[in-house]
């Protein structure tokens, strides 16, 4: 219980005030398309060289948690998903925003958030010793099947059409493959300057998600919008906690799969949120409600990416390896004061970690709080005309990809990656397994070259691959979840029901 | 309002050839930017970000320097950019990597080589090291050695990249040492390869002097040598170098960090440059932030560096030449 001795140093006046600015800052970062949570605490790291080492932190702990949280409200009210992890959180955000329950949506977004970080956070306080590691027992076997657990889920993503959720899948995995290949050494598809360095993540899920929402928009015009005009309900936070009561079980799995996946250096939060999104709707009895609005969908998208966030910082505070992109900015910014993470981190700056990971215990809460005032105004936003959306949604599309790394060929390919992926959404192709694919693609690849390449100098690949109980155990998990998907596409069909 | 319309007369005249001596005197006279061609976060952004903060000071620039981050495929990306498309005024500086880039430029593919930038000056000198998990039988690189003449390509060693510093000493060392080790190059950068010695995932690494002290500070690494052609005083004075134990491995591998302009650059601005970017490097603050970071410092001046990346093209091309 040594933590609860540094709670004080939070609620300084300084400390405090950075904390709630970095919440609120962080916030509005992440709801920002194009700001990952890895470039905003990168944004901050130059503040932080005038802040002492704790103070400094804090800031970047509350921008961390809150740039995640706060990619859902682009992903709820735009379907502009602001980082790889709330794509889940669009599936059905965005569909309830549309039927006016924006409020609700994000009501139980940020209250799924703050549990789900909560959670990830006490585990990060009392069972750090033991996690570390569980972390490192993560070799290059591990994570590929851990990538191939992830492909299964592809084809069941597409909630239309098997087939065609497994062949988005396959184009996104393609996608991947683009650029030079760092460890053959190999220039694969590059047949123009901007794709040498392959296409940015955050590039490609700005053109998949946004742009065929405003070709869809400008299509639809000023006529259609007056009759479509919602109704945005105003919504009390009651019935949004009575909501979250209701799904308890999304709230769990989102949980736990977040809090396991943010342990394992190297796969980090980009997946969690749709593996626990995909998780809930198999356990689920209503699955056909997914993808339609169910706010089930958002709760264990959102959970999951925020109790990613504690776990996810294990390696980085013991072992002193960033399992993330995020956690590899946080050590520049630990580095910068002179404080080198390691297992005795805890020993020799007690004050300066414990007040650290204290802070985003509050920054949560603060989190919380600050994301439900906001959601009732911020719902409004189903209000705007479709034209004017439309030109506006364009705007942060384009800022957001030429942010990335100050790059005008990323425009043209999210330009192109969108205007592609509106015609594919035309023929019943949908984009969550595209980008699934994108981006377990390099995870797949690279642990599965990098495996085979140690598994030559010792004992082969069916040894190095299949052994170990850490290996079989993620084989038995994916098969089972490929046999699941033959059962339930089976019964379906059985009752009648469109596979 | 005069100034105003001086600044805008600059402007205009920037863009014409005629006016090259006005821009030199004045310069800089606007905040110039330099491209890194690392993501934000890695240690070559980290290291840039502190040593341009002093940029604004009057004794130096008296600009503030403003960090572009261009990555993707291992700097290839941000140099080509840079090669290519930056405009040689004085105000599109870059972060270099050695061997980095030249080795790059060697392997083919890219639109750089080390004719295609001017040096300004170094900041930073990170040695390769080889380590082994701390639970590992090896303690001394003379023991790693004769295990890998032993198993010849059953050792697994860990690095960043193909044709990084990593990369180099490998190859190095196992010309040195005529064994035949095999490299493992990591996706994630040197984090990842650290990761790999840790966790046990392969027999040996070689990484960063800078994070492999601190692995070692955390009690997760031994450190067995050092491919620099001396100790490192500062971090790892117990450390012996390749040489001191008998393998001819030079200096060729370490990463050298400092800041360029492209070729065809105004002389004088690069002379102004070669004056004041030194000094900036050398000033209190960034060497105290630098050392509290655990990132080792070397300053060097524009001729040190074209010396350098001279005798670098000479090693790197004989080296790389029978890799292909």
């Amino acid at each position: 219980m040594e933590f609860l001795q540094y709670f004080g140093g939070v609620f300084e006046p300084v400390s405090f005030m950075l904390l709630l600015g970095g919440t609120i800052g962080g916030l509005i970062l992440g709801a920002t398309p194009g700001l990952s949570p890895t470039m905003a605490v990168a944004l901050l790291i130059p503040f932080t060289f005038q802040l002492e080492a704790t103070q400094g932190l804090i800031l970047l702990g509350a921008a961390y948690t809150a740039t995640v949280a706060g990619g859902a409200v682009s992903a709820i009210l735009l379907r502009i998903p602001g980082a790889p992890a709330n794509i889940a959180t669009a599936l059905d955000g965005h569909e309830m925003a549309r039927q006016g329950r924006g409020t609700e949506a994000l009501h139980v977004s940020f209250l799924a958030s703050g549990i789900g970080g909560i959670v990830g956070v006490l585990l990060l306080i009392f069972l750090t010793p033991i996690l570390a590691q569980w972390a490192l027992a993560f070799g290059p076997s591990h994570l590929f099947w851990m990538a191939i657990l992830g492909v299964t889920v592809i084809g069941s993503l597409d909630s239309r059409s098997f087939v065609k959720g497994l062949l988005s899948g396959c184009l996104g995995l393609w996608l991947s493959m683009i650029g030079y290949d760092d460890i053959q050494g190999a220039q694969r598809f590059i047949f123009h300057d901007s794709l040498t360095g392959g296409v940015n993540i955050i590039t490609a899920l700005i053109g998949i998600f946004a742009i065929p929402q405003v070709i869809e928009m400008l299509a639809k015009g000023r006529v259609e919008h007056k009759v479509t005009s919602v109704q945005v309900e105003s919504q009390s936070l009651f019935t949004s906690l009575k909501l979250l009561g209701r799904n308890v079980k999304a709230l769990s799995i989102g949980t736990v799969v977040g809090s396991i996946i943010g342990l394992i250096p190297g796969v980090g939060g980009q997946i969690a949120g749709l593996l626990a999104y995909d998780q809930t709707r198999k356990f689920s009895k209503d699955k056909d409600s997914f993808g339609k609005g169910n706010p089930a969908g958002v709760i264990a998208a959102e959970s999951a990416n925020n109790a990613m966030v504690g776990p996810s910082l294990v390696p980085l505070l013991t072992l002193s390896i960033p399992g993330s992109p995020t956690a590899a900015v946080l050590l520049g910014g630990l580095l910068i004061h002179g404080i080198f993470p390691g297992s005795d981190l805890f020993d020799n700056y007690p004050e300066v970690a414990w007040t650290f990971i204290n802070s985003m215990l509050i920054g949560q809460v603060l989190m919380v709080i600050f994301g439900i005032w906001v959601a009732r105004h911020a719902a409004r936003v189903a209000h705007v005309p479709p034209p004017i959306m439309a030109a506006a949604v364009m705007v942060l599309a384009l800022f957001g990809s030429y942010s990335v790394q100050q790059s005008m060929g990323d425009v043209y390919v999210m330009l192109v990656l969108g205007l592609s992926m509106y015609l594919l959404e035309k023929v019943g192709f949908s984009a969550a397994p595209l980008v699934l694919g994108l981006i377990l693609g390099p995870i797949a690849e690279a642990n599965f070259i990098q495996g085979s390449m140690i598994a030559n100098a010792t004992d082969g690949p069916m040894v190095y691959f299949m052994s170990g109980t850490l290996n079989l155990f993620l084989v038995v998990l994916v098969i089972a979840s490929i046999a699941y998907s033959f059962i339930s596409t089976r019964s379906a069909n059985k009752t009648g029901a469109p596979a | 309002m005069k100034k105003h319309l001086m600044s805008l007369a600059l402007l205009a005249a920037s863009t014409t050839l005629t006016s090259v001596a006005v821009q030199a005197a004045d310069f800089p006279d606007r905040p110039i930017s330099m491209m890194v061609s690392y993501g934000a976060g890695g240690a070559t952004d980290f290291q840039a970000r502190i040593v341009t903060m002093m940029a604004g000071g009057e004794e130096f620039l008296g600009q503030p320097m403003v960090i572009i981050n261009k990555p993707g495929a291992g700097g290839r990306v941000g140099w080509n950019w840079f090669a290519g498309e930056a405009e040689a005024d004085g105000y599109t500086m870059a972060a270099y990597n050695i061997p980095h880039f030249i080795a790059q430029s060697i392997e083919g593919g890219v639109k750089y080589s080390a004719e295609s930038f001017e040096p300004i000056a170094n900041w930073g000198a990170d040695p390769a090291v080889v380590v082994v998990g701390a639970d590992s039988p090896y303690n001394t690189i003379e023991e790693l050695i004769a295990y890998a003449k032993e198993n010849p390509g059953r050792v697994t060693v860990s690095g960043a990249g193909l044709y990084v510093g990593h990369h180099i000493a490998a190859l190095q060392i196992q010309k040195a040492t005529d064994t035949k080790l095999a490299y493992i190059p990591t996706k994630g950068g040197g984090a990842a390869a650290m990761k790999a010695v840790i966790g046990g995932d392969v027999v040996a690494g070689i990484n960063n002097l800078s994070d492999a002290f601190r692995a070692r500070e955390a009690g997760n690494v031994k450190i067995l040598a050092v491919a620099d052609v001396q100790r490192s005083e500062e971090f790892l004075p117990d450390v012996p170098t390749m040489m001191e134990a008998g393998y001819e491995v030079d200096n060729a591998s370490v990463n050298f960090r400092g800041v360029m302009v492209p070729k065809g650059t105004d002389p004088e601005i690069i002379a102004t440059l070669a004056e004041k970017v030194p000094a900036m490097f050398a000033s209190d603050r960034v060497s105290k932030q630098m050392s509290a970071g655990g990132s080792p410092m070397k300053i060097m001046s524009r001729e040190e560096v074209q010396a350098m990346w001279a005798a670098r093209q000479e090693t790197l091309a004989e080296l790389l030449a029978g890799l292909k």
